[in-house]
């Protein structure tokens, strides 16, 4: 009877590390809930990508716009390429970082789940606890590597600026602007839903509930992390 | 984002609420937030009307001194149609049809007993609201309302002082849109979720009735849509703000240089009618699948050719994406550009023309019932077809530049995207009253209110047309200037007496809405005889929906006259068919 208890919870752990695992046999309300969860996140990260879609073309479309030069009377291209910081360098290491631990996180937050389940259902035969010492704190790790790399957005920012390069000066200027901005609020979004979930395992919230959120954060997470490598390469093709 | 993973949790039984603030006010029961909706798209309804009736007045006695407003002068006219406009189409025909009804009804026809995301779908709401709240603000702040129109093009819409109202007014206007948008956001997520996670056991896509179809498409082409608006109205409200040039070029007003330069106003066109014309369907798509469901309960007969039009409402949705240019023929496009959106356009009208002739089909010698749903159902097809009629005019580049700005764009947008989808929220009152409040509504006020509505609007737009074919052009507030005019004022004057009465007829509407709320006759639990899960349950009915237990579905939606069945309908719940007929 064990053997089939934990056979389930292994295949629940395997739905949430991405395997092959069958949601015939989890709980399941926990399996339904992951997969609404997850169809969720994919509807809305969609609308995300109409977002940066439309910044793009605009982009696009912008840079490659002559206009009109008063004192000549003739179209010019008006697009300062832009002398970008290299400090951006560290912060996209520092984002590639996180979503390592991201990821590490989501699979704790599954084993633990996973555990829960084993304990739950094996709490007559066994009375062997999960074992707390070593666990690392990946969540948390997370955000503050979330909130590093916002902060040193923040300092590219300062940079730009003391080039002389703020937001109206140059479309070039105006375009790195919004779209760093839209990102970085993106990624607080992320980063207030890890301190929720990090503050949910303090608060002894269900391990399965956690296991959804962070678990759905980690795609989102991923998600982020890529967008900030296409931002860098659509501001970098402008070289 | 974040809320929505948190929502998940509440998914799947929240308790019914005790308190009156979470009953009533931050209620997570999607029946609750649809009539939410519902009410906001009343109230926003009949501040957009006053507004129309002003222009009308505006029009024919333009010196006028009326009570309260006082002389309505030429930029207070423009304020009230960017207002007019803005409010009927974001307020009332996006949030009445998906918001109201859809919210209510489409997890009861699929068998579910919430949406996938309650708390995400009272957020949604309330953003709404709360944009709703803002537009309305921008009457009282100095400057009064924006000037430039619902589509806000720049330079006008971009420039602080491009004219009164484009100051915090237009600020106003554009943060309203961009809380719509993260609101129809939200709610495109959770009708998604809904529909592709919730449905009962046996509910297949392909036994949807047609109404979920259209939310289901409807909400699709709001997540694509609307993230659009909102990025445009980003870049919208940094140019007037923060000093960039993303729209607007080199300008000089009153002599004076702007302070831009390179901008190009034809990006914010191309980015919000990537949107807006998605957006035109987004408020005729939930009307058309009422309409398919009405004229099939009421004519006794299965609806003629399911599937067509479930594949024809998808390749409209898809079309959608694919014409936004013939809103640009004016802005100097390419003729082989033109040429390409002209075609794509013409193309709609092939699926639009599949499904008039499956209603025409559905109808065809059936048992026609004549009640009050069934007559804005057949409304809706007349005016479809009368509003439709003019669309392939307008898709030709050539014709397009000598009608475009005209009243001829006014009359066809009116009638088939304002009046049709109105009388399909008409229909849609009338129809689920009885399951939302237990009572009907009284049939002959509803039959006045029909033929006033019917007469009174055709009245009004169709002759638009004829105006906009002699060009007449739209957004001018006063006709006794120019002479070339002077010889349509009487037409404007006809136009603007059926407006009074076509609005008077509206609160005879509004009286019997209310006056049945509390007097109406008892509603049976299944008062039309139809056959798709909502009339199963209690009415109004309970908080989960079905009372504990989770309907099974065995039927397609549209079985009626069964051949052999002891009723002439069998409900989607009842035992399956037989196989045979």
């Amino acid at each position: 009877m064990d053997l089939i208890t934990t056979t389930a919870a292994v295949d629940a752990a395997g739905v949430l590390l991405g395997g092959h695992g069958s949601p015939d046999h989890l709980s399941a309300d926990f399996s339904a809930r992951l997969r609404r969860a997850r169809l969720g996140l994919i509807v809305a990260l969609t609308g995300v990508v109409m977002i940066f879609v439309s910044f793009s073309s605009a982009y696009v479309v912008r840079k490659g716009l002559p206009t009109l030069d008063p004192q000549s009377g003739t179209l010019v291209h008006d697009w300062l390429p832009l002398q970008l910081p290299s400090f951006l360098l560290v912060n996209t290491l520092v984002l590639l970082v996180s979503t390592l631990t991201m990821e590490l996180a989501r699979r704790q937050a599954a084993r633990e789940a996973l555990a829960t389940e084993i304990s739950r259902s094996a709490v007559a035969t066994t009375s062997t606890s999960p074992k707390e010492a070593q666990r690392m704190p990946w969540l948390a790790l997370t955000a503050v590597l979330g909130l590093s790399f916002l902060a040193g957005q923040w300092l590219v920012w300062r940079e730009l600026a003391a080039s002389g390069f703020y937001v109206s000066t140059n479309p070039s200027s105006s375009f790195f602007y919004l779209l760093t901005a839209t990102h970085g609020i993106h990624l607080l979004g992320g980063i207030l839903t890890l301190i929720a979930a990090s503050a949910a395992y303090f608060w002894r919230r269900l391990a399965e509930s956690r296991a959804v959120v962070v678990d759905i954060t980690a795609w989102y997470w991923h998600f982020m992390t890529f967008l900030w490598v296409y931002i860098l390469c659509l501001v970098k093709v402008a070289h | 984002m974040a809320t929505g993973e948190f929502a998940a949790h509440a998914a799947h039984a929240h308790a019914a609420p005790t308190s009156w603030i979470r009953k009533y006010v931050f209620s997570l029961d999607h029946k609750v937030i649809g009539i939410q909706y519902y009410f906001l798209a009343l109230t926003a309804v009949f501040v957009g009307m006053i507004l129309s009736l002003l222009m009308r007045i505006h029009l024919i006695w333009p010196t006028a001194t009326l009570p309260f407003l006082g002389e309505i002068k030429p930029e207070t006219y423009l304020s009230l149609l960017t207002m007019h406009g803005t409010i009927m189409v974001f307020f009332v025909l996006t949030t009445a049809p998906q918001g109201g009804f859809g919210n209510y009804f489409l997890p009861i026809q699929i068998g579910a007993p919430d949406m996938a995301f309650p708390v995400l779908n009272m957020l949604s709401f309330w953003v709404t609201a709360l944009a709703f709240i803002v537009m309305i603000a921008a009457f009282f702040v100095v400057g009064g309302a924006p000037l430039h129109g619902w589509t806000g093009y720049p330079p006008l819409s971009a420039l602080q002082s491009a004219g009164p109202g484009e100051g915090l007014g237009a600020d106003l206007w554009v943060i309203s849109i961009a809380l719509f948008c993260l609101g129809a956001l939200m709610s495109a997520l959770n009708f998604i979720t809904t529909t592709l996670d919730m449905r009962a056991k046996g509910m297949t896509m392909m036994r949807m009735p047609l109404t979920c179809w259209s939310w289901f498409i409807t909400a699709i082409l709001g997540l694509l849509a609307f993230g659009v608006l909102l990025s445009a109205g980003i870049l919208l409200l940094l140019d007037r703000n923060a000093g960039t040039s993303f729209y607007v070029p080199l300008v000089t007003i009153n002599g004076q240089l702007a302070g831009h330069k390179g901008g190009s106003p034809l990006l914010w066109q191309h980015l919000f009618w990537f949107f807006g014309h998605p957006e035109v369907y987004i408020a005729i798509l939930p009307a058309m699948g009422l309409c398919s469901q009405l004229l099939s309960v009421f004519s006794r007969k299965p609806i003629f050719g399911y599937k067509a039009m479930v594949y024809a409402m998808l390749s409209i949705g898809f079309l959608g994406f694919m014409v936004w240019g013939h809103h640009m023929f004016m802005s100097g496009m390419s003729p082989y550009t033109a040429f390409a959106f002209s075609v794509m356009t013409m193309a709609i009208g092939v699926p639009s023309a599949i499904k008039t002739f499956n209603w025409l089909g559905t109808i065809w010698r059936g048992r026609l019932r004549f009640t009050s749903p069934m007559l804005f159902a057949l409304g809706f097809v007349s005016l479809f077809v009368s509003g439709g009629i003019s669309g392939p005019f307008l898709a030709q580049p050539v014709l397009d530049i000598q009608l475009h700005d005209t009243y001829f764009v006014v009359g066809h947008f009116h009638l088939i995207m304002g009046v049709a989808s109105i009388f399909g929220i008409f229909a849609a009152t009338y129809y689920w009253f009885p399951k939302m409040f237990g009572r009907m509504m009284n049939e002959s006020l509803a039959r006045w209110h029909f033929f006033i509505s019917l007469i009174g609007t055709y009245a009004i737009f169709m002759p638009m047309h004829y105006l906009g074919m002699a060009g007449h052009l739209r957004r001018y507030s006063q006709l006794t200037e120019l002479n070339y005019l002077h010889g349509l004022v009487p037409l404007q004057t006809f136009m603007t007496y059926a407006a009074f009465v076509t609005i008077a007829g509206q609160f005879i509407f509004l009286f019997n809405l209310f006056w049945s709320m509390k007097f109406g006759k008892k509603a049976s639990d299944n008062p039309w005889e139809a056959t798709t899960i909502e009339w199963t349950t209690t009415t109004p009915p309970p908080h989960d929906n079905f009372g504990g237990h989770m309907p099974v579905v065995n039927n397609g939606p549209y079985e009626y006259s069964v051949p052999g069945a002891p009723r002439d309908y069998v409900m989607q719940t009842d035992p399956p068919l037989a196989k045979a007929h």
